[in-house]
């Protein structure tokens, strides 16, 4: 097991340090000298310029700024933001909860929608409630979510008045107002996911409804409900969780427009106002986070997938 | 087998696939979309630029089927005008990736040793940022232009196919018919090109229809923040973006941009699904 986990971690690094090598290359897309962008108002006077390409070593060769980055980046310090001059990682670690709180929100409504429709399709399959289960799978995985949530602030706030359109609450301020403003970015994230829950479940129970097992339990006289339940839906979910883990991921990559759309100050607004800004110390220290995040998220599926795999426990 | 004569895999794939309802409908809803963006120039009844004060945020009429904008523009005839951007962007920037990620796929593949594992660790490196999040870093370095979005688009889609064509390319390796042809003298890159290529074809074919659709929603994703097509010129995305301000006055503006990229996306999907079915061996005892 700690063999299988150091071998795993070991798998991990080499990927990070590419990652870290791509990502400090995004710069060197970028039109224009970023001494020019960070100088600002005062862009037309050479001895500012001359200080922030030293302050920044734009003036060194390019693979000592890799390493002297990367060296930064490796004790958490991923810069300064050039627009409000605070440390990148501060600005990660405050926004973080934010999008951590929807993220969760989001995956309850992924799971409480995705999960059983699954369970359904898979037992009527072929039958109009399968056709059906899979036909707003397909709806939500087709839906642009910025749409989705213009269309709900539509008919809820804007029509109904039930829910703010805009805005957010922290939980520990006042929890009601906090589920108020998330509720519907919730759903709105948790959709796409659930078509995408669904279709695995329906795959995974449908390969664990064939099994002996489950005939054995049937021929046994246990009733139905219990034979879906307890013993095919209990071996499906095995699957399901790795791959519901690693859909965390994706949670991440849609709450940028999501929170754009619902104004939340979240990890999805830090990047979307650090494009507009032009502040790319932050859009690198965003794509960092998400990709260590994302990494994390799927050695995580494949412990989960370990721990309650009985089959790979004893190896 | 009718009459006993021999028809060949991809015949059958093909009247699989003919046969598949939904994927039909999704042909045909994607046949409209593309007549639409040809003959924009001609069916949509008004300029879909030029600025009007005297029909500003009309509801939607007889006269504007979708009503107008903020700019007392024509919102039917923007979305007839905006399926060129979108559609253009889904299609170039999934073959630009597929014409990169699966020769780089096919060599890892093929090469094994240390070609294939610098090409997989850089296609894992970009596989773990999430593709929309990968998509806009790169549109934001690069600058806002619906080339520069394209682009984006096509590496981030890029090691989707590196993975996929690896794979494949894996698989067929250990083939008999593989092996064959490299007994008779082939070169690695004639083996790769005219025997392990048209074998993988089938699946690299779903792929690319799924990332098509995928590759929209981030076009209009990206339009959405600004990223994409520049103002004036229409795009679903874009337009949503100025729609969002008038909600309250103006809802029919955010509504049919939205629904034209949810009826595209839905359509490749169900393509997409349909040619899965189509093209899976093990489908075809169904």
């Amino acid at each position: 097991m700690l063999r299988w986990l150091l071998r795993r971690v070991g798998q991990i690094i080499p990927t990070l340090l590419i990652l870290s090598v791509l990502i400090f290359a995004l710069q060197q897309l970028m039109p224009g000298d970023p001494a020019v962008i960070m100088a600002g108002e005062e862009r037309g006077d050479p001895q500012v310029l001359a200080e922030i390409r030293a302050e920044l070593m734009l003036d060194r060769p390019l693979w000592e700024q890799y390493l002297a980055w990367l060296g930064r980046v490796l004790v958490g310090d991923f810069g300064f933001s050039w627009r409000i001059r605070l440390p990148v990682a501060q600005l990660i670690l405050d926004k973080l909860p934010v999008t951590l709180q929807l993220g969760v929100m989001a995956f309850i409504v992924a799971v409480v929608i995705g999960v059983p429709m699954g369970v359904i399709s898979a037992v009527w399959r072929d039958r109009p409630a399968d056709w059906a289960a899979n036909g707003i799978a397909l709806a939500g995985i087709s839906t642009p979510n910025f749409w989705l949530g213009i269309m709900m602030i539509l008919l809820f706030s804007v029509n109904l008045g039930w829910l703010p359109p805009s805005g957010y609450v922290p939980l520990s301020e006042d929890w009601r107002q906090s589920l108020a403003t998330t509720i519907m970015p919730a759903i709105v994230l948790g959709t796409g996911v659930a078509g995408v829950l669904m279709r695995h479940t329906r795959a995974a129970m449908l390969s664990t409804l064939s099994q002996d097992y489950v005939r054995t339990a049937r021929a046994k006289g246990v009733a139905p409900v219990w034979v879906i339940l307890r013993h095919a839906l209990r071996n499906a979910l095995i699957p399901v969780v790795t791959l519901g883990t690693i859909e965390l991921g994706r949670l991440l990559a849609g709450a940028v427009l999501t929170e754009q759309i619902f104004t939340i100050p979240g990890f999805g607004k830090l990047i979307v106002d650090a494009v507009f800004n032009r502040d790319y110390p932050v859009v690198q220290g965003v794509v960092l986070a998400t990709a260590l995040i994302f990494v994390l998220l799927s050695l995580l599926a494949d412990l989960l997938y370990m721990a309650i795999n009985p089959r790979l426990r004893a190896s | 087998m009718t009459e006993g004569r021999f028809q060949s895999p991809g015949w059958r794939a093909a009247r699989r696939f003919t046969r598949h309802r939904l994927a039909m409908a999704g042909l045909v809803v994607i046949a409209i979309f593309v007549i639409a963006a040809l003959l924009a120039p001609w069916i949509a009844p008004y300029d879909p630029i030029a600025t009007s004060w005297s029909r500003i945020r009309k509801p939607p009429s007889e006269l504007y089927w979708f009503g107008t904008d903020e700019n007392g523009r024509d919102v039917f005839s923007r979305v007839l005008w905006g399926a060129r951007a979108s559609l253009m962007a889904g299609v170039i920037s999934v073959f630009a990736a597929g014409c990169f990620g699966v020769p780089l796929g096919l060599l890892a593949g093929m090469a094994g040793g240390w070609v294939d594992g610098l090409v997989s660790r850089v296609a894992d490196a970009m596989l773990s940022v999430p593709f929309l999040i990968l998509a806009i870093a790169l549109a934001a370095f690069l600058g806002p232009a619906l080339e520069n979005a394209m682009l984006a688009i096509a590496i981030s889609a890029t090691p989707i196919f590196v993975r996929l064509a690896r794979g494949m390319a894996l698989d067929a390796k250990g083939a008999e018919w593989v092996d064959a042809s490299r007994a008779i003298g082939n070169p690695m890159f004639v083996t790769a090109t005219r025997h392990v290529l048209p074998n993988i074809l089938p699946p690299l074919l779903v792929q690319a229809t799924l990332a098509i659709a995928e590759a929209i929603i981030a076009e209009a994703s990206l339009s959405f923040l600004g990223l994409g097509q520049q103002p004036p010129n229409p795009s679903w995305g874009s337009m949503l973006n100025g729609a969002q301000r008038f909600l309250t006055q103006a809802p029919w503006m955010s509504i049919y941009p939205g629904l034209a990229i949810f009826l595209v996306v839905l359509a490749f999907n169900l393509v997409g699904d349909g040619l899965r079915d189509a093209l899976d061996p093990r489908s075809e005892a169904r």
